[in-house]
Parts: C-alpha cells; structure tokens; sequence
C-alpha cells in the first residue's frame, strides 16, 4: 500500500536575463524564486491498483515519482510504502520497486543487453531461478529475443523501451512506476507495452503508477485518474469523472485543466 | 582499458609527471643537504608513501572525481534507485588504472629511499608503512568524497577543494613539521594529514614514539565526517527536471 500525506517540495530556480551583463550581475547577486513543485498532496493507492496520474508539463508529476522511489527528499509530509520510508530506508525500498523513465536509460549504453540484466541480477542479488523464469517470460511477452545481444546504443526507441521495462521487472518488484512509458513510440510498440502492462497488473497484481501525456494509455490501462496541477492534487476519480467533460478524452483533459487553470 | 595505445601513452605521462616531482626534490637536495633536519633519503621515503596512497585513492574514487557529471546529467538518479549504497556504486563508476604510471614512480623512490636509508626493517616498521597506505588512501578518499558531497549543493565542483587534494599532493612531499607548528596542528586536528605522513614517519626513522605507529589507523576516522557530510548532500538532491 502506498500512502502519501501533505507531502510538500520546493525548489529553488534561479533567474536571470539573457547577456554577458547579467550574467556578470547574477555572479554576486543571484535572484531566484521559490517554486513549489508538491503542495500538501495526498493520497492513498491500494495494492494491485493501475492508477494513472496526469497533469500539464511541470505540474510536479516527476517529482512524486521521484520522491515515491527514494530519488527525493520532500521537505514535508509522510510517506509510506509498504511500511517504508523511501527516503529513510533507501536500500530496502528499491528492492521492492521498479521504475522506468521514459526520457533516462536503465540500462548500460556500450554492453548488449543481456550483459545489463546480468549486472542487475548481481545488483539486486536476484536467484538463478528466479531470474531464469522472469528473464524466459519477459522475453516472450515482450519479444526480446532479437535484441538481447545488441548494445544498447544500437536499439531504436521503441526496442529501448521494450528492454528497459524488462529490465526494471527482472526482480519481480510489488511496485511499478512508469514515467512517460510511451513518450516518442510507433503505434504498434505502444499497444505491445500497453498490452504488457495490463496481463503483469492481472496476472502478478503488481501495483501501477503511471504518468503520462497520452490519454490512450490512461484509456486503455487506468481506471483511477489522479489529476495533479500546479503542485496539487486536483481530482482523484475514475475515467468516468473525466469523460464527462468533453466528447473525447484529450478534449476532456483540455477543458479540465482550462477549468482548473493549470 | 579498452583502447591500449591510449592507456599505455597515458601510463607513461603519469610516470613522467611524478617522476618531474621527483627531480624537484633532488635539485633541492643538491643544493642544501638537509631541509628541517630531514635528509634526502628520508624525505624520499615520505614523498614516495604519500604518492602510493594519494594514486590508490585517485585510482579508486576516480567517480567521486568527475561526479559533478554524474548530477548534472541525472545519472545520480539510477543510482539512487538501484538497491546498493550510493557510495560503492559511485566507486564502482569508474576505476582509474591509468594511475598504475604514479604508483611505479612511487614504488622505484621508495625502493630507492629503503636503500639509501639506515632503517632496520622488523615487523613493526612494515606494518606502520602498511598502516600508512591504508590511512592515507582513506583520508585521500574522504577528501575525494567532501569534493564529491559539495556537488549536492554547488552542482558544479568546487575549485577551491583542490587545495586540499592537489596541494595535499604538493605539500605532503615534505614531512609536515617543515611548514611550521601552525600548519602541523591543522594537519593533526583538522584534516589528519600528520597523521598519515609526519608522525609515523618519525617512528620509521626511530625518531617518534611508539604508539606513533597506530595514529594512520586513527586518521581514518576522518572518514566519518565526511560520511556525515555526504548523508546530508544526498538529502538535498535535487535531480533534474524532465
């Protein structure tokens, strides 16, 4: 169970204008904005759960993936996984999750594949047998065969991306996140990781927080939507809470967040 | 070390560097014959342990070297979820075998040091120069680790923090008590410099007491500031947006 209480973060973003002046000028006087990316959110998601949480650029969706797997240490609030802090019992959290990040490999850029998952079953001390059955179903459900011995480097995107969440499941984690999972993918790579992602929910129930921009995927693999804006969390609902809003799902989340003003 | 050319002209580099150093202190000694009572040989046998652990801690925290990349690229954030301690995977990064080309150097001085000097070897004398490598390339790490730790806060490196890594390296060719009182007990009680070179050397020349012998060992609790220290940084990261 993951449950997240008035958890609060900001940062510091500093600013200044274009030009050797002002550059000259930020070196002694630095003028900088207190930005809050999390204001007071909470909210609870229950094991086996696919929640989709959505949101503009820069609404502070990142920041509570990072905070969620450890990455980040929110000036205020309470969070507890499972019984854990992330931020305070690093080591024992991570090896319960997974993440992916759409826009940051996982895996080794120069090595083929295969030698990264080998790295990663040494790094979380994953059994011979363990691994072997993860390693043999992930290849089948995600049609890696052909790309298990080429470097990363040489993969297209959407063979990454494939890898990558392979990569991140080797471990067979309670918890996955996927930040942006299908940023950038050709259709048919999109309905295979889409397809992915749902049999793991049913047939592992592993719990799914996903972001994204592509409200396909929230159509297509989320029930629970939760709507976060300008640091807070505006709606936790179904599907059925959006659609309402427009005739389709983008233009549902367009109307909603010019309602909102975010 | 996969691109052999490249490692072996690297190698030799780092022999000539240290080995320029070398000459340094020779011309020195040509010209006054003891500097602080301390003759060539037994400076040599300071210099050329003092240059065995600072490459040793180069080779290994070589990550902690060019962490400032590590933050600003994101990297860190791989390494935060991956279930190990941050430290060892920093480590892990990046070995730096090229520093092999110091470590030879080190190693012909100190040879060179032994046999020119009057010291009469027993096990107790080995074990402090062993103690002196192990201390010393841990203080050099902890260093490594406080230029590291300040990325958190600065992104970038911080230049200054060289004074302490490659001026160490400088200064550390003489025995610490040359600079005067002042900076000796800065270097016993604020950064264990001493700790590691001026004190137990003194034992190795019959010259100190002792229990001279363990203070290596001590300095290496200089470790757990610096430990500290990092804790703190890694709690004020602030990753990259995206």
């Amino acid at each position: 169970m993951i449950k997240v209480e008035h958890v609060s973060k900001t940062y510091k973003v500093f600013k200044r204008d274009a030009g050797f002046q002002s550059a000259f000028k930020a070196l002694f006087h630095k003028e900088y904005e207190l930005v809050s990316a999390l204001n007071d959110v909470s909210f609870t998601i229950e094991d086996g759960e696919m929640v989709g949480y959505i949101g503009p650029n820069g609404a502070g969706k990142s920041s509570t993936i990072k905070i969620l797997s450890g990455i980040l240490t929110p000036e205020e609030g309470i969070v507890k996984i499972n019984g854990q802090i992330p931020w305070k019992n690093r080591i024992a959290h991570v090896k319960e999750i997974g993440v992916v990040f759409g826009q940051r490999s996982q895996l080794w850029w120069d090595v083929p594949v295969l030698d990264s998952f080998q790295l990663l079953k040494d790094i979380y001390s994953i059994s011979e047998k363990t691994y072997k059955d993860n390693l043999e179903e992930l290849t089948s459900l995600l049609n890696l065969s052909d790309l298990l011995q080429t470097p990363t480097r040489q993969l297209s995107l959407g063979q990454r991306m494939r890898c990558e969440i392979a990569a991140s499941l080797l471990h067979s984690p309670k918890i996955l996140f996927l930040d942006e999972p299908t940023i950038g993918l050709d259709a048919v790579s999109k309905l295979a990781v889409r397809e992915f992602i749902k049999s793991l929910n049913q047939k592992h129930k592993t719990t799914v927080i996903l972001t994204t921009h592509d409200m396909q995927d929230i159509e297509a693999l989320t029930n629970r939507i939760i709507l976060i804006g300008k640091g807070r969390v505006l709606m936790d609902g179904t599907i059925d809470d959006i659609k309402i809003h427009g005739d389709n799902m983008d233009e549902a989340v367009a109307n909603l967040y010019h309602e909102y003003q975010i | 070390m996969q691109y052999k050319t490249s490692f072996f002209l690297t190698c030799i580099g780092q022999f000539l560097v240290s080995f320029n150093m070398f000459l340094g202190v020779y011309f020195m000694f040509q010209r006054f014959h003891s500097v602080n009572g301390f003759r060539f040989h037994e400076v040599l046998l300071c210099f050329s342990i003092m240059l065995m652990e600072f490459s040793l801690a180069e080779a290994l925290a070589r990550g902690f070297d060019t962490f400032s990349s590590t933050i600003s690229n994101g990297e860190f954030d791989r390494i935060m979820v991956r279930p190990r301690n941050e430290i060892f995977q920093v480590l892990g990064s990046k070995i730096e075998f090229t520093r092999v080309g110091h470590i030879l150097q080190a190693i012909v001085m100190f040879i060179y040091g032994i046999l020119r000097s009057d010291i009469i070897w027993d096990y107790k004398k080995i074990l402090t120069v062993l103690f002196m490598l192990i201390g010393g390339t841990l203080v050099f790490t902890g260093i490594f680790l406080i230029f590291a730790a300040f990325c958190f806060f600065t992104t970038e490196g911080l230049e200054f923090m060289n004074v302490f890594i490659y001026g160490a390296r400088e200064y550390g060719k003489y025995p610490i008590s040359i600079y005067g009182k002042r900076m000796l007990q800065i270097c016993t009680f604020i950064v264990p410099y001493a700790l590691i070179q001026y004190y137990p050397l003194l034992y190795l020349l019959g010259r100190g007491k002792n229990w001279y012998m363990f203070l290596p060992l001590l300095a290496s609790l200089f470790l757990v500031p610096c430990y500290i220290f990092w804790k703190v940084g890694v709690r004020h990261y602030k990753s990259t947006g995206s």
